[in-house]
């Protein structure tokens, strides 16, 4: 009704329509009795917290994943999927966050991956006729690429081009979009939206994963909110406006699942005074107390992470200040940062945090060897102890302080690596996403152990996607967009939506 | 109980082939004579084999022992000849000996400094460093070697029966493997190796401890190059080529992984010992020298095939 083009397809024929989707990782339900439809030419938007279900939804539709019940029909005719490959034959496309891209060969050879066209001579390829179809292509779309330029020299929005390009060459119907523009600038950002209404006005549908919802309201036709794995709300955007989405998207309750805090936060411990690092953050500033837990809110490449790692010397701060019990603090490394009594544990517990092959008393002490009094010569018989005594401390479920730590379970492997902070006796600890990929068990264990810490006089930050653990457990709440802090809320006095509406929305 | 079986492994190959070999020939191989033999050879291999599996567990690797021995053994001659004249003696020899040891030293020192600071892979660089360190060997003296003939000690002196040369392998396994297992260096290699970021995240100094590891290595050369010119009475500059396949070779027999983060010093011994004695023992039974290499190989392969399975083994049992 407010655009006439939205009226003009409301006749248009469904692409797309999920019926009843079920799907189970052991005992985690990730998706129950979900439909969604998609029509003909139109951009539908898929939304929800982390965790909602929007990746497993649409790595279904991809094949894969087998859902576990439910039917797809592409433009109406049934098909189950075993192999994305056959998704890909009936004109299903989609394009993840890292695009996918072999970087060091051309947008030309890129498009044709793996579907080549062959050349006169057997096992040689046309590369010739390889850049005149990718030329032909992005010409009828009004594309502005060089088929011939390296992907590893394209700017990221150009790469994002690259890849629908690819998708349009095997004859995608469906294009499934997840959060395109995460890592792109403003101006690439409109290029992308003038690409995506192109593709629309082709009879191409779009599925558009983003948590970023004015992006949303300006670009998509229709909107499906996922949240715990059900859909709670699907219509037309014209309908609604953001503050709605936001509260289908966190409509839960706190349940009684969060500790009780009972901690009065003291003295200022922590002070971060203007911090800015080559990795895109700018200007940060705020202090956390003694026994305060302050959470970390904002979407994903809001520059969170970044805060951490420039505060812990894994990056290069450009400018700005760490001040702990009045004492400021020069950090080049992590060891110093260690040494001066910070700890991190870091988002990706694999990649990151532990070394998987080798003991868990190995990885529990490796932090600390200099004060354990192991400076120079471990005794492994003291260290055994020391790690069984922290495991105990912590429920850690092991066969023991020398069993190899890829034999614990993730929520097992999370505890071992706050252990490795315990006995580094940090003062100011930073966890990032700790409950990440656990059960809801463990979640439980870790919220309990983060109140312990702060009962004990600790600084807190505690950055997480999930609002829900932000609201339960922190004093405080930062907001982060785009590399900036935009808010410091006190929990109490704050919404979901509120913070949401912060991370979310660009205000201008 | 995985690890103990894997080291079983190697060590129960060891055994059969002796047994074997013991059954064949038991008037020529089963002496102490020819045990010493069989010793005194592993031990410059072993001694360098010891430094390769401190690197190959922090996930790098060394190409540049051989030509590093070659140069370490040349410039300890050299300086032996330039103090002492044409058959130096007593002061001389020794001097020579600790300037061996100590250009392996600085070799080692290099290569670690290049890996990290100019963030290149250990197999450039080693590469690179192992064509330069040969190119430096044939230049010192034209492409001659140098005759030290009274430097003897080393490679034929006996110390209470046992050959001296034996009596330093011994020591550095003793040493090294002390370290590996009880010092803080060693466990740091063990993380590196396993999961540099996660070292790094953790507070490990990553480049220093990667540079002391090269270095020590770079000792552990100087030391072998030294056994090996002593034993040879004059220092070639084409010694050692090649020797780095049978270094990694060992160590890889030996259950350490080239991905980092597993091997031990004991494992490595092993592996030195097998392919010596499968040397011997061909020698013995009169199978000739291109053989053992195709039988060498084999080993190697095998070795890592059964060490694989009975990984996926241990882990499936874990699953």
């Amino acid at each position: 009704m407010s655009t006439s083009v939205q009226s003009d397809r409301s006749d248009t024929g469904v692409a797309l329509r999920m019926t009843g989707i079920s799907k189970s990782f052991g005992p985690v339900q990730a998706l129950s009795d979900v439909s969604f439809t998609v029509r003909e030419g139109t951009v539908h938007a898929l939304v929800g917290e982390n965790g909602a279900g929007k990746s497993t939804l649409v790595k279904i539709l991809a094949g894969v994943y087998r859902p576990d019940k439910g039917s797809i029909q592409i433009h109406e005719k049934p098909y189950t999927f075993d192999k994305p490959e056959q998704a890909l034959a009936v004109g299903v496309s989609m394009i993840y966050q890292d695009l996918d891209l072999a970087e060091h060969l051309t947008a030309a050879e890129n498009v044709f991956l793996g579907n080549e066209p062959a050349g006169i001579l057997p096992f040689t390829v046309d590369h010739k006729a390889m850049v005149e179809r990718t030329a032909e292509l992005a010409g009828s779309f009004n594309f502005d690429i060089d088929p011939a330029a390296v992907v590893s020299q394209l700017f990221t929005g150009d790469c994002q081009v690259v890849a629908i390009i690819k998708a349009l060459a095997r004859n995608a119907s469906i294009i499934v979009m997840d959060e395109p523009t995460s890592s792109l600038s403003e101006t690439e950002v409109a290029r992308l939206f003038e690409v995506v209404r192109r593709l629309r006005k082709k009879g191409i549908s779009i599925i558009y994963i983003s948590h970023r919802l004015e992006e949303i309201i300006g670009l998509a036709d229709d909107v499906t909110v996922l949240r715990d794995g059900k859909v709670v709300h699907s219509e037309s955007v014209t309908k609604l406006d953001i503050a709605q989405i936001i509260r289908y998207m966190v409509g839960r309750e706190l349940t009684e699942f969060f500790p009780a805090r009972d901690v009065k936060p003291g003295d200022v411990r922590v002070r971060v005074n203007n911090l800015s690092s080559d990795s895109r953050i700018r200007d940060v500033s705020f202090d956390i107390r003694s026994g305060e837990i302050v959470g970390m809110a904002g979407l994903v490449g809001a520059g969170r992470t970044e805060v951490a790692r420039a505060i812990f010397g894994v990056d290069k701060k450009a400018s700005g200040s760490i001040v702990l019990d009045n004492a400021e603090l020069s950090i080049n490394s992590p060891a110093d940062a260690i040494s001066c009594g910070i700890a991190l544990l870091t988002e990706d517990r694999k990649r990151t945090g532990l070394c998987l092959g080798l003991a868990c008393s190995w990885n529990v002490t490796i932090a600390s060897l200099g004060l354990l009094g192991m400076k120079r010569i471990i005794n492994p018989a003291k260290e055994n102890k020391i790690a069984a005594d922290v495991g105990a401390q912590l429920s850690i479920k092991w066969l023991g302080p020398q069993a190899p730590v890829d034999s614990l379970s993730g929520g097992n492997q999370q505890k071992l690596l706050i252990a490795r902070w315990l006995l580094a006796k940090s003062k100011f600890m930073i966890f990032d996403e700790p409950t990440r990929g656990i059960d809801v068990g463990a979640k439980k264990e870790v919220y309990s152990l983060l109140n312990r810490l702060a009962e004990q006089g600790k600084a807190i930050l505690f950055i997480s996607s999930e609002l829900p653990e932000l609201f339960g457990i922190t004093d405080r709440i930062l907001v982060m967009r785009r590399g900036r802090l935009v808010g410091n809320l006190k929990t109490g006095d704050t919404t979901q939506e509120e913070v949401m509406h912060l991370a979310a929305v660009e205000v201008s | 109980m995985s690890k103990f079986m894997r080291q079983l492994l190697p060590f129960g190959s060891l055994t059969l082939i002796i047994c074997i070999l013991a059954a064949l020939k038991p008037d020529t191989f089963l002496t102490m004579e020819n045990f010493m033999n069989v010793l005194r050879r592993s031990s410059v291999n072993g001694i360098i084999a010891i430094g390769m599996t401190s690197i190959i567990i922090s996930a790098g690797i060394d190409l540049s022992v051989g030509s590093m021995l070659a140069l370490c053994g040349m410039a300890g001659a050299y300086t032996m000849i330039a103090v002492g004249g044409s058959d130096p003696q007593g002061g001389a020899v020794v001097v020579g000996t600790v300037l061996g040891v100590v250009v392996g030293i600085i070799c080692g020192f290099v290569n670690g400094v290049l890996i990290t600071k100019l963030k290149l892979q250990p197999f450039i660089v080693t590469l690179g460093t192992m064509s330069a360190f040969r190119g430096i060997s044939y230049v010192m003296n034209s492409g001659q070697p140098y005759n030290v003939p009274s430097y003897k000690y080393l490679g034929e002196g006996v110390m209470l029966g046992i050959p001296v040369s034996v009596v330093i392998f011994v020591i550095i396994i003793a040493m090294a493997g002390f370290l590996l297992r009880y010092s803080r260096l060693g466990r740091y290699t063990y993380a590196i190796g396993s999961n540099r970021e996660a070292a790094f995240h953790a507070g490990v100094n990553v480049d220093r401890n990667l540079i002391y590891i090269y270095t020590f290595t770079g000792l552990l050369v100087g030391i072998a190059a030294m056994i090996a010119t002593s034993r040879t009475v004059s220092a070639q500059p084409t010694a050692g080529i090649a020797l780095e396949l049978d270094i990694i070779a060992a160590v890889v027999i030996g259950g350490a992984s080239l991905a980092g983060g597993r091997g031990t010093i004991t494992g490595t011994i092993i592996g030195a010992l097998l392919i010596s004695v499968l040397r011997n023992g061909c020698t013995l039974l009169g199978i000739s020298t291109h053989i053992q290499l195709i039988v060498i190989g084999m080993i190697i392969i095998l070795a890592v095939a059964v060490d694989q399975l009975a990984q996926t083994k241990t882990r499936e049992l874990q699953a």
